[in-house]
């Protein structure tokens, strides 16, 4: 039997872990957010950006390289510098190399003043991973969330058509949303995007135009059980119009389910996004994605595993973010699916 | 029922010629053709023109298409690969194999496991064996299955090398006996079936859980617990077996699903499968191979719909009069 008065200072969290997991999805798909927008303050190095391929190529994590900036405004990297009496004793792959204290614009008392650091490694043209994940987060992101929302748009105008429309309208409508789950789309997906090839909006509207059934279904559902309420029939007999029932009592009512769906079709939005560019089909190269760079990774795993992990791992983070929020989100608002 | 069964298997096949239709049509009309890859020096105009026409690929689409429907519907001809100069049929029928086995695999042990995980964290909700349970599903549920299998090749193949990272045989293995050679297989087969099954059985125990949950709220499982049962027959008997329901529903719609899944898996495996065969075939317009699979996971789909009635009728004996 529990205290009544525990109650008072001790909220129900604690009895609901999940909870805390929804905090920490808020908290995580901020920080991915977050990353995403501020990629450019936080990349070290511009995501295309090949100096020095021959050295920097294939580098495992934690790699630092001196920079040597040259006269003729390129830069060179170098494993070692020494400062000699001359200028600059360089090592690269290796191999020694002398400079004249004239050749290099950036010299010191020690060496050389700048350094590239690959935290997380770099690619086999050179590029540095941290700063290529940075800048994938907002390909995934965007794709993503731009998706979503068309599928949900989609979704809740043809379920609130169906709805509304009367018997033709709504047996018309859901025939056809039973129609296109009944198609192979995934399937169909890769297909239709090995055929075209759609590069930035249309992966979107590809994505988001083959799964919007869900949501469709959902929003016919809540629309369909929330105008048998006594409200909408106060708001009925009072004159407004449909339409403005369905903005105004409708939509505002029924958006707390497909809020949570939503949510858990971004995180298989992302996946999927993911899987094309991994498939090379997605968002291509040179523009950093994390499937493209995965996809590129898988050819050097044996060499230089790296290159397929971070991204990877980046997207499992975001994805298990948002499914996390999705998740709680769905505990918390609705009663039915809570843990006892 | 037999009304019912004829009206079904009507708009299996509208749905299947609906399918095939836009898909030929939609492979027609994409940008690329398959003498695109011939673009060299080797190839004049007047050998590729004669190429199209060896092909067919001359005449108006609508005759095109009237043509291989004909080919198909009547005498069951899928055509010869562009690429490969083989029969269509055959090497499909070559790639199915592979897929079967990886695919039953990986059923197995998606719901197999994915069974026991839900059930467990059912019995128990609100403990720390179901939390675990539900996070774990979701951590696994969240991962992308090509990532996933090549940290499994990174792992099992190359830091701690134990199996084979590729294909379905070693090199040499038609020469070796009966039992080496299975075990040779089972080896290879066992990275990628592990990968699809755990992925999918993190989803089949969120599901599981789910259903059963609700299940084991409602009043007859009251009732049977009530009349003295035990718990374990309450659960397995009057709870699984209700909470099969929607996961028979999932199970036959998610049939098709399990050629693109199988897809990414066979291509981060380099399987020798249908995936793989269509994954090549789309890149390479290879039209009738491209149809042809095409045709197949549409069938996939029809089938998992119509097996997902009459498994429901069979374990759902209230489903069976209407």
């Amino acid at each position: 039997m529990p205290d009544p008065r525990e109650r008072f200072w001790r909220p129900r969290r604690s009895r609901r872990p999940w909870g805390g997991l929804l905090t920490a999805g808020v908290i995580l798909v901020g920080a991915v957010g977050l990353a995403a927008l501020a990629a450019p303050l936080l990349a070290p190095q511009d995501p295309n950006e090949q100096v020095d391929p021959a050295v920097a190529h294939d580098r495992p994590p934690g790699t630092v390289l001196a920079a040597v900036h040259l006269a003729d405004g390129s830069w060179r990297l170098a494993e070692r510098v020494v400062r000699t009496p001359a200028g600059l004793a360089i090592e690269r792959l290796g191999r020694r190399e002398t400079l004249a204290a004239g050749e290099v614009r950036n010299l010191t008392a020690t060496g050389v003043a700048d350094r590239r650091r690959f935290l997380l490694g770099s690619d086999r043209f050179g590029r540095d991973v941290l700063s290529r994940v940075l800048y994938g987060a907002r390909v995934s992101l965007a794709v993503g969330c731009l998706a979503v929302l068309l599928a949900a748009t989609l979704g809740v105008a043809v379920g609130s058509a169906a709805a509304l429309g009367g018997p033709f309208v709504d047996a018309l409508l859901m025939r056809t949303v039973d129609a296109l789950l009944a198609f192979p789309w995934l399937f169909l997906l890769i297909l239709l995007t090995a055929l075209f090839r759609p590069t930035g909006w249309l992966v979107i509207l590809f994505i988001g135009g083959t799964t919007w059934m869900g949501v469709s279904r959902l929003a016919r559902a809540e629309i369909l059980s929330l105008r048998q309420r006594e409200f909408i029939l106060a708001a009925r007999s009072i004159g407004q119009r449909p339409l403005a029932i369905l903005w105004h009592h409708l939509l505002p009512n029924a958006i707390t389910p497909i809020l949570v769906q939503s949510t858990l079709l971004l995180g298989n939005l992302i996946l999927f996004e993911a899987a094309l560019s991994f498939l090379g089909l997605g968002i291509g190269p040179p523009t950093p994605s994390w499937g493209n760079m995965i996809s590129e990774g898988a050819d050097v795993i044996a060499t230089s595993w790296w290159v397929a992990t971070f991204p990877g791992a980046a997207l499992a983070v975001t994805v298990i973010a948002v499914n996390l929020l999705g998740e709680g989100l769905r505990d918390r608002l609705d009663p039915r699916t809570r843990t006892p | 029922m037999s009304r019912f069964l004829l009206r079904r298997s009507a708009a299996a096949l509208l749905l299947l010629l609906l399918v095939l239709t836009v898909t030929f049509f939609l492979v027609h009309l994409a940008p690329g053709d398959p003498l695109g890859q011939a673009e060299d020096a080797h190839v004049t105009a007047a050998q590729k023109a004669h190429l199209k026409e060896i092909y067919g690929l001359d005449r108006p689409l609508p005759v095109q298409y009237l043509a291989w429907l004909q080919a198909v519907v009547l005498h069951g001809d899928w055509g010869i690969s562009f690429v490969d100069q083989r029969s269509v049929a055959t090497m499909i029928a070559e790639a199915l194999g592979p897929t079967l086995l990886l695919a039953l695999a990986a059923l197995a042990v998606q719901y197999g496991l994915g069974l026991l995980l839900g059930v467990a964290a059912a019995r128990r909700p609100g403990t720390t064996a179901d939390h675990l349970i539900r996070l774990v599903s979701l951590l696994v549920y969240s991962q992308p299955l090509f990532w996933l299998g090549l940290m499994a090749i990174l792992l099992f193949s190359l830091t701690f090398p134990i199996l084979p990272a590729s294909h379905m045989r070693s090199v040499g293995a038609a020469d070796l006996q009966t039992l080496p050679r299975l075990a040779d297989l089972g080896r290879h087969l066992l990275l990628p079936a592990l990968v699809l099954g755990l992925h999918g059985a993190a989803g089949t125990a969120r599901f599981v859980r789910g259903s059963l949950l609700e299940i084991l709220n409602k009043e007859y499982v009251t009732t049977a617990r009530a009349k003295g049962l035990s718990e374990r027959r309450v659960v397995w008997v009057h709870g699984v077996r209700n909470a099969l329901l929607p996961l028979i529903q999932v199970f036959a719609l998610s049939l098709s699903g399990l050629l693109s899944g199988a897809l990414v898996t066979e291509v981060v495996f380099s399987w020798p499968g249908l995936g793989r065969l269509t994954f090549d075939a789309v890149l390479d317009r290879d039209y009738p191979v491209v149809l042809a699979t095409t045709a197949l996971s549409a069938v996939l789909v029809v089938a998992g719909n119509l097996l997902a009635d009459l498994l429901q009728g069979w374990a759902d004996p209230r489903l069976r009069d209407a």
